[in-house]
């Protein structure tokens, strides 16, 4: 329970300056230990004083860690700690890959894009104010999940995939990645393993203690995004209480390519309705090959949501994520809002 | 480190959340050190099987069929259905908690519904269609286990008597198991409150947060316990002295011979003696 704010435990501060010693260091201090990247979502936990490690691994200092380089495949390497602000501006990604400049660009504000990192965007924790606030729930090791009962606040929580957690996922590059068919590139003592975007995210029906895959000991290095959807047709909005700074409350990314006014070929992703950005296959499926037209978007929406449940204040997420995946398909103009 | 982890509630309450994870290895650890030590005491230690003889006069062989039926198809059915479900329902409770994800809410609150129907279906079945006071220890079985201890110790004491159906050690299994069972069965039908299921809405209001925390440490400790218990029962099940029982609850008959050597036609005739005879 948060009793102190903004005056941190002590711990001792480790500022690795290869991918190597940062590795043998998170081995030799496991669960004592915390990876920090840029900062934005684990001073919130320090100051806090929710969670308190012994140790902090500050991947600052690891210049193999930033940049934007090309790939064997044609594709382009995104270092995990590469700013979000980095991947705004990076030329190649604006050019070929527009759909994460704008997810990054869409998050938080120019000051936390600056020091947030693209690792540390897509491997943040929930913010569930309930888990925030340091309540013994479902997801911090609990019994109950304290924005699923009949008096909880839980306008921002889930309406997909819940399972006894219902906090949301908030990451806005998170769906652009998905989209892109990126690669999350994990390395531990073992080796590195590759990791499909959609599957480097875990709903609390896997691990209602964790958001993604990396278990303890392993860092997120790199994200590869290959040459697939290149200069594909994208579309990326994200809905939320404030424009100029804040979560989103839903967002949706998709890369279609059309020919001759029919989908070829399309994905789309939505975050901030469930514990991990979807990935809405079925939608995907069911209008491949289909016209893009208005008809199409309104059979899209209706599949986007089918399962959704709502809690006390979240009801309005279900027309919302419906005309954002009909707008990701046919786009603002040609989507019509209705609830 | 203890036994059950506790956890501040919104309103400062210091409650119990469940029990401490470790608790799953000290579970095993118990139930692999029991094996060893009774493979052990078995193999090294253990006097054949004496009975007391002469109180009574030996049945004809003639009298007692070939196949001694120990177990209805019924019977056997509600066995494998339960033995099912409790093995869903351990893999699924514990082998997320060491590291092996997947989605096991579901299968297992599934499980346990196919449990506590068995479990309804058993009390039914044993309470009006079959003997139901063999299972239980009677003055006679607790007679020979007091003999049986001190005959153990090396003090002279009087040799048992051949057993009635079950003998004490099944006997006293099925009584842990009905109280380990039962706790797991009814804590875990108001967790299912908790959850999301098609059944009922949630109310995690239906219980305070104390009544709650207790509700899954007491699931969590009877699950575990439940971890040394199967792996005792599927250890004797497999040894070679227990092989004719193990079969009984496959093939529902046991052979004249073991029956003959092991139980007593007085206080368990085969129903093929006896008109009223149910068969458990």
């Amino acid at each position: 329970m948060a009793i102190i704010r903004d005056i941190m435990p002590a711990f001792e501060l480790f500022q690795p300056a290869t991918t190597e010693d940062a590795l043998g260091l998170a081995e030799r201090y496991g669960s004592d230990g915390w990876v920090l990247a840029g900062g934005l979502d684990s001073f919130d936990w320090l100051k806090d004083r929710i969670k308190k490690p012994r140790y902090v691994i500050d991947l600052s200092q690891i210049k193999e860690l930033r940049g934007v380089r090309p790939a064997s495949d044609g594709g382009i390497e995104i270092g995990a700690m590469t700013t979000l602000t980095e991947v705004l501006r990076d030329p190649a990604i604006r050019e070929k890959y527009s759909i994460l400049s704008t997810g990054a660009e869409a998050a938080a504000s120019p000051q936390i894009r600056n020091q947030g990192t693209l690792g540390g965007n897509v491997s943040q924790d929930t913010r569930c104010w309930y888990y925030r606030g340091g309540w013994k729930c479902y997801r911090a090791g609990g019994n109950i999940c304290f924005a699923d009962t009949p008096s909880a606040i839980n306008r921002e929580h889930a309406i997909l995939g819940a399972d006894r957690c219902v906090a949301v996922n908030p990451s806005d590059t998170a769906p652009a990645l998905i989209v892109l068919d990126a690669k999350m590139i994990i390395r531990g003592r073992k080796g590195e393993r590759v990791v499909d975007a959609e599957d480097y995210f875990v709903g609390p029906d896997i691990d209602i203690t964790r958001m993604n895959v990396l278990q303890p000991g392993e860092l997120l290095t790199a994200i590869r995004i290959p040459s697939t959807w290149a200069g594909a047709q994208f579309y990326f909005e994200k809905i939320r209480d404030r424009p100029v700074w804040d979560f989103p409350l839903v967002n949706v990314a998709s890369a279609a390519v059309f020919t001759n006014g029919n989908i070829e070929r399309i994905r789309i992703a939505v975050n901030g309705v469930a514990a991990r950005p979807m990935r809405l296959k079925a939608v995907e499926a069911a209008i491949t090959g289909k016209p893009r037209n208005a008809a199409t978007a309104d059979v899209a929406g209706a599949m986007a949501i089918e399962g959704a449940q709502t809690l006390r204040y979240n009801g309005y997420k279900v027309p919302l994520m419906r005309n954002l995946v009909k707008r990701a398909i046919r786009g603002v103009e040609e989507a019509k809002w209705a609830s | 480190m203890g036994i059950v982890e506790f956890a501040k509630n919104p309103w400062g309450q210091d409650v119990p959340i469940h029990i401490f994870f470790y608790l799953i290895w000290v579970s095993v650890i118990a139930g692999l050190a029991f094996l060893v030590i009774h493979a052990i005491w078995a193999r090294y230690f253990a006097k054949p099987d004496a009975y007391a003889e002469g109180e009574y006069p030996a049945p004809p062989s003639s009298a007692i069929p070939e196949k001694v039926a120990r177990h209805s198809l019924a019977a056997r059915l509600f066995h494998w259905v339960m033995a099912a479900a409790m093995f869903a329902l351990l893999i699924t409770a514990f082998l997320p908690r060491m590291s092996v994800k997947f989605p096991w809410v579901t299968y297992h609150w599934i499980a346990g519904l196919v449990l506590t129907a068995s479990i309804l279906f058993h009390i039914v079945h044993a309470s009006f269609f079959m003997d139901f006071w063999s299972i239980w220890p009677n003055k006679t079985d607790r007679e020979d286990a007091h003999n049986k201890a001190l005959l153990m110790m090396g003090k002279a004491a009087p040799l048992p008597r051949r057993s009635g159906k079950y003998p004490l050690e099944n006997q006293m299994y099925h009584l842990i198991i009905v109280l380990t069972g039962l706790a797991v069965m009814c804590t875990g039908i108001f967790m299912m409150f908790r959850v999301r299921t098609p059944l009922f809405p949630r109310n995690p209001y239906l219980f305070s947060d104390m009544t709650w925390g207790m509700m899954y440490a007491l699931h969590g400790l009877a699950g575990v316990g439940l971890i040394a218990l199967i792996m005792a029962h599927v250890y004797f099940a497999l040894r070679p002295e227990k092989l004719a029982i193990t079969k009984s609850m496959v093939f529902g008959s046991m052979s004249r011979e073991h029956y003959l050597e092991h139980h007593d036609p007085r206080r368990w005739a085969p129903a093929s003696m006896t008109k009223s005879a149910g068969s458990r």
